[in-house]
């Protein structure tokens, strides 16, 4: 009886959840213009979005910005987490991690808003006519992906065996060598996991974006929340109908594969 | 290791610098906007004028405490039914409710909009079966219920997350000594789900306190201190009445860090995330 309620629960939650994705697709195969009745299945919202060259352009903006972004803040991230790792000085360890944390911890309209007023303020000195433009922004997005990047490192970090570069010096590489032969494989794990939630951070990122790109490069997200006609055209509805369906396979997949690789190691075990 | 070469050394750099820059000088600036004028002289003007905005404060705080608790209270048992799963069914529930976390959340606040219009799905469905409509969006209502269904991912990963690392024998122990289930929930579960109480309920008031998307596009008039920020900045210029409102916000967020900090009994310095 208690496990039926519960179920129960979470079926409704999970209803919730699904409401707005659930009317998302369905809309999107809507013969009509229309976003509340439905008039007859059709494809054409789905032809219309990739004959739309403003769409694809915004669409071709938010993945450069992406992996821009995340690839830089990828480098200078695991740079700073072996750098933050190796730290001697306890106070100065602190006051990184302290300020690492901030873009974490603040809105992000403050986040956006600070950082537009740093390079508002810049552009007045040099005498920029335009301060905001995709160089700002890529420094907003590497920014707020910086912090993410050094807490999947991190642990990862922690958890490797300090004596395994000394053993690999000890049988004579440099430091360097031992740092790429070793201590790099065996925090690949964390790189890759910074790496992807940079680039989905990115992708969804709007508030930040909103107050640090200049009107020439618009992203997806920003493309959205500039439609002013109230009824959303089910053409972006199909964009997010195909986004949702790529996510749910991406998910399934690395779900199957880490299902696969459990029972492996159980085997193994 | 005894020497440190080169490479360890110079590695931090580029980040040093890079935080430097875009993370501290940043919130000097704020500082600079908020106490000066147009034209850069010093003034105590912008922090005057917060007082007319005490009213849209209070209410943004409202709203977001009220979501906040929700969230919670739904996330809680949720959660917990979860963590009570099989592992692979519960392995499933989390990819599940990760999903719409990978949306985007403006198109799904449209998607509600449509469900919740004059002329939307609720109401079409209520006139097809002859029942009046429902007034539904532009209420407090509908901007708490837009923060709660944005923002559940955020309370029901963490809480799970410390939940399913419960160890079931501290549960065995706990009715081998004679407790109930509720004694169970209150002695042993609930203790030990604070830290995850305590990282979703910041991961959900901080955005919501701070939103402007979710009461412009389901709240009609209704002003949230995002919403005056963001007017500042973007359609009057004005920086340093939004420079002093971002300050007010931060210190709003300090303080209830601070808060949640001393109700969680202070462990560790990180965000649990």
């Amino acid at each position: 009886m208690k496990k039926a309620i519960g179920n129960i629960f979470v079926g409704l939650m999970y209803f919730l959840l699904y409401v707005p994705l659930a009317v998302m697709v369905f809309f999107s195969f809507n013969s009509a213009r229309s976003t509340s009745v439905f008039k007859g299945f059709s494809l054409k919202w789905y032809a219309e979005l990739f004959s739309s060259s403003t769409t694809m352009t915004v669409l071709r903006n938010t993945l450069v910005l992406a992996v821009l972004s995340a690839v830089i803040a990828t480098v200078v991230g695991t740079a700073a987490a072996i750098y933050i790792y190796y730290l001697r000085s306890p106070a100065w360890k602190s006051s990184i991690n302290l300020v690492t944390n901030i873009p974490m911890m603040n809105p992000d309209i403050v986040t956006g808003v600070s950082l537009m007023l740093l390079f508002v303020f810049v552009g007045r000195l040099i005498g920029a006519a335009n301060s905001l433009n995709f160089g700002t922004l890529l420094i907003a997005h590497i920014t707020f992906n910086l912090p993410y990047v050094i807490l999947n490192v991190l642990p990862k970090l922690n958890q490797t065996d300090p004596h395994l570069a000394e053993a690999a010096q000890d049988l004579g590489s440099t430091p360097t060598q031992a740092f790429f032969k070793v201590v790099l494989p065996s925090i690949m794990p964390g790189v890759t996991s910074g790496l992807l939630m940079a680039f989905t951070l990115s992708l969804d990122d709007f508030v930040i974006s909103y107050y640090t790109t200049g009107s020439s490069y618009q992203t997806l997200p920003l493309y959205i929340f500039n439609i002013v006609k109230k009824p959303v055209k089910p053409d972006l509805y199909a964009l997010f109908t195909l986004i949702f369906t790529t996510v749910l396979v991406f998910l399934l997949i690395s779900n199957i594969m880490q299902m696969r690789s459990d029972k492996k190691n159980r085997e193994k075990n | 290791m005894k020497k440190r070469s080169l490479l360890q050394r110079l590695i931090g750099a580029p980040y040093v610098l890079w935080a430097a820059i875009f993370i501290v000088v940043p919130l000097f600036i704020v500082l600079y906007y908020s106490f000066t004028d147009a034209d850069g002289t010093f003034t105590f003007a912008n922090i005057r004028e917060l007082g007319d905005y005490k009213e849209i404060l209070w209410i943004s705080i409202e709203y977001s405490v009220i979501a906040t608790v929700i969230t919670l209270i739904v996330s809680y048992p949720f959660a917990y039914v979860m963590s009570r799963k099989r592992e692979h069914t519960q392995r499933i529930m989390m990819l599940l409710v990760m999903v719409p976390m990978w949306m985007n959340l403006l198109i799904l606040t449209y998607s509600w909009m449509n469900i919740l219009e004059k002329n939307g799905l609720i109401n079409t469905l209520l006139g097809m079966v002859h029942l009046p409509p429902l007034k539904l969006i532009e209420t407090p209502g509908a901007v708490i219920f837009g923060m709660i269904y944005n923002y559940i991912p955020y309370m029901v990963l963490p809480i799970y997350s410390v939940m399913s690392k419960i160890d079931p024998s501290l549960l065995e122990a706990a009715e081998d000594l004679g407790s109930g289930s509720l004694s169970k929930l209150r002695r042993v579960i609930l203790p030990l789900s604070v830290p995850g109480v305590v990282s979703g309920v910041t991961m959900v008031f901080v955005p919501s306190v701070s939103t402007f998307y979710i009461s412009q596009k389901l709240g009609g008039k209704i002003t949230l201190i995002g919403d005056v920020i963001e007017r500042q900045i973007q359609a009057q210029n004005n920086y340093n009445l939004g420079a002093a409102l971002s300050l007010v916000l931060m210190v709003l967020i300090v303080i209830s860090m601070a808060l949640m900090k001393k109700f969680a009994g202070d462990d560790g310095d990180n965000l649990y995330i």
